[in-house]
């Protein structure tokens, strides 16, 4: 097959997709976002005709959104589709999606004022979380211990000169055993997933969280698979809490999916799998 | 593998020939984090652009 590679940095997990196509023997075509003209009343470009299929990897949001949304407008197939994209990249769209297709999230309220915020965290009880509703790598989300801290918190948002930020997605903080789970959901099977360990309560791997291999137990893999199957994927990462009570809440989709971590730490190939499942899939 | 200048300090950064558009290294000499282009063909260095807030996952 021609599959293209919508792209904007070359990290560890564009090189494996790229080598793990051509080992397959798969003709593969980079494009280079950041370059492309996206003429959207113009015609498809004769170099990007005949791919069977493009695969978003664009580490900006904004550019993944777009040159997907682009690309499909020209009549490609793309994975992740920019509804997919748009969604996830939305915290706010992510919990009531999920929330509709009955996958376990933690109690999320939205407020809309200061006074809105502390009426909203009184009800789901201290700690709390607030998260930006756009965001990622886990920046800008705070958890307030306090009404005081929830007050500082809300007075800086109130100060960002972005509006989104005026929305306060407030949700209740998980007593986590110290770890996340991150799962990979590839066409409705779910082939790794890993534990993800951090002393802070912030777990990213991004942030320094430490990746390790975990069992995919059939609770995971069921929650998983429903939460995949809500955001409308393709290929999507699940992230997940595990509750005191040992129950699965899941807290975000992602839909251009890091895996670095979990290649070096499972041995898993990944990238391979992404590439015979998503060719599988788009020659049916 | 050609060798293309680092635009901070100019010393000789070895790039491989299979290198793509947006792919990125760092000048041994300096540490500085620079980005592979193509400019009207020809392949170049420049600095790698900063993390942006909408970045990754």
């Amino acid at each position: 097959m021609r599959i293209g590679i919508a792209y904007d940095l070359v990290r560890e997990e564009e090189r494996l997709l790229v080598e793990a196509a051509k080992r397959r023997g798969h003709e593969v075509k980079p494009v280079f976002v950041p370059k492309t003209l996206a003429r959207i009343d113009g015609d498809t470009p004769d170099h990007l005709r005949n791919l069977d299929f493009v695969l978003e990897r664009c580490v900006s949001f904004y550019r993944a959104l777009a040159s997907s949304a682009v690309l499909e407008g020209w009549g490609l197939r793309v994975v992740n589709p920019h509804q997919v994209i748009r969604d996830c990249g939305d915290k706010l769209v992510t919990s009531i999606r999920l929330r509709s297709h009955g996958v376990p999230i933690p109690r999320t309220v939205i407020a809309f004022t200061r006074e809105g915020a502390v009426e909203a965290a009184r009800e789901l009880g201290y700690p709390v979380v607030v998260k930006p509703i756009y965001g990622s790598w886990g920046r800008l989300m705070a958890r307030a211990l306090s009404e005081d801290d929830l007050l500082d918190v809300i007075e800086f948002r109130e100060s960002m000169p972005v509006s989104y930020f005026k929305v306060h997605y407030i949700q209740e903080f998980v007593q986590k055993p110290g770890r996340d789970i991150r799962s990979f959901y590839v066409w409705g099977e779910v082939p790794v997933a890993i534990y993800r360990y951090s002393n802070r309560w912030k777990t990213n791997t991004a942030l320094g969280g430490r990746a390790e291999p975990t069992e995919l137990t059939e609770e995971l893999v069921e929650v998983t698979v429903k939460a995949g199957d809500a955001m409308g994927g393709g290929v999507l990462g699940i992230d997940l809490v595990e509750s005191p009570e040992g129950e699965l809440y899941v807290i975000e989709v992602n839909a251009v999916v890091e895996f670095r971590n979990t290649v070096r730490v499972t041995g898993y190939d990944l990238a391979g799998h992404i590439i015979e499942r998503t060719a599988e899939e788009m020659r049916r | 593998m050609p060798t293309l200048s680092c635009p901070v300090c100019e010393v000789g950064v070895e790039v491989p020939d299979d290198a793509l558009e947006g792919e990125l290294f760092e000048c041994n000499a300096c540490g500085a984090h620079l980005e592979f282009y193509l400019e009207s063909g020809k392949p170049r260095l420049k600095l790698a652009e900063e993390v942006s807030e909408d970045w990754g996952e």
